[in-house]
């Protein structure tokens, strides 16, 4: 399950259960299209999510390539840690960074 | 202890999820930790979807799947009757991918990799291609089963 929520510049995506090669089909076209102008940077909220495979990673990877090109940033909140382990054997967490709750995020993001 | 199962799906990617949960089931038997319980079912869904993304690029097809349990020892077979890897070397290569069309990180085999003991791949162009993911349970893991 998902859900998209715009906070200022910033589209904050909550992806629970799992995100595998299926959810992520199903994920990345509604969250592109949520992708406009005045979105600068993403908000992975991944609190709920209990599992991901290298899927995610390849979901990751073209959201933040969006964002990049605008000089955005992406934040993932809250990982589990089969879900961190994924993203630190991927090497991704050097371009997008981990935060422990969203209040975080939002900071690390203002900076 | 002893034990297999075999079973076969279409290649939906709704498929995915069915596999992971097949595999936990099969596994639980054993009374694995969370840890060692969550590598094969990474590992087993990396086969899975790679099977479900390149086996059958024009239309759908069958993937089986099939898990031996021997004393300790777990052996998890995804087998498609696809296209076949023309590379299987190349294909294990960390992130090489052979769909770079789509949102591929090309990290499955690597995860595969890391997360079994022992990863078996052989395909034949135009025959299909089974992998064989081998773990081994050590004998100091598992949580006292209270149940």
């Amino acid at each position: 399950m998902y859900n998209l929520e715009r906070s200022g510049e910033n589209l904050i995506i909550r992806i629970s259960g799992e995100l595998d090669h299926h959810t992520a089909s199903l994920v990345k076209e509604e969250t592109d299209k949520s992708l406009t102008e005045e979105i600068k940077n993403i908000i992975f909220d991944f609190s709920s999510l209990i599992f991901m495979d290298s899927s995610g990673i390849g979901f990751l990877m073209a959201r933040y390539k969006k964002i990049s090109e605008k000089g955005g940033m992406a934040v993932i909140v809250s990982p589990t840690p089969q879900v961190k382990r994924i993203l630190e054997m991927s090497g991704i967490m050097t371009i997008i960074k981990i935060a422990p709750d969203m209040k975080k995020a939002q900071k690390m993001i203002k900076r | 202890m002893e034990n297999r199962f075999d079973m076969q799906f279409i290649s939906l990617s709704e498929n995915e999820a069915l596999a992971r949960a097949v595999v936990s089931a099969f596994i639980m038997e054993i009374d694995p930790t969370i840890e060692w319980l969550s590598e094969i079912k990474t590992a087993v869904s990396e086969a899975v979807t790679n099977a479900i993304v390149h086996a059958y690029p024009e239309d759908l097809g069958t993937v089986c799947l099939s898990g031996k349990l021997i004393g300790n020892t777990v052996y998890i077979t995804v087998e498609d009757f696809g296209v076949g890897i023309a590379d299987v070397e190349k294909a294990r290569e960390p992130l090489f991918t052979g769909r770079p069309d789509e949102e591929r990180s090309g990290l499955g085999f690597s995860i595969m990799e890391s997360f079994s003991d022992d990863i078996t791949v052989t395909s034949t162009l135009g025959v299909g291609t089974c992998v064989t993911l081998k773990k081994i349970f050590p004998a100091s893991e598992g949580k006292t089963n209270n149940g």
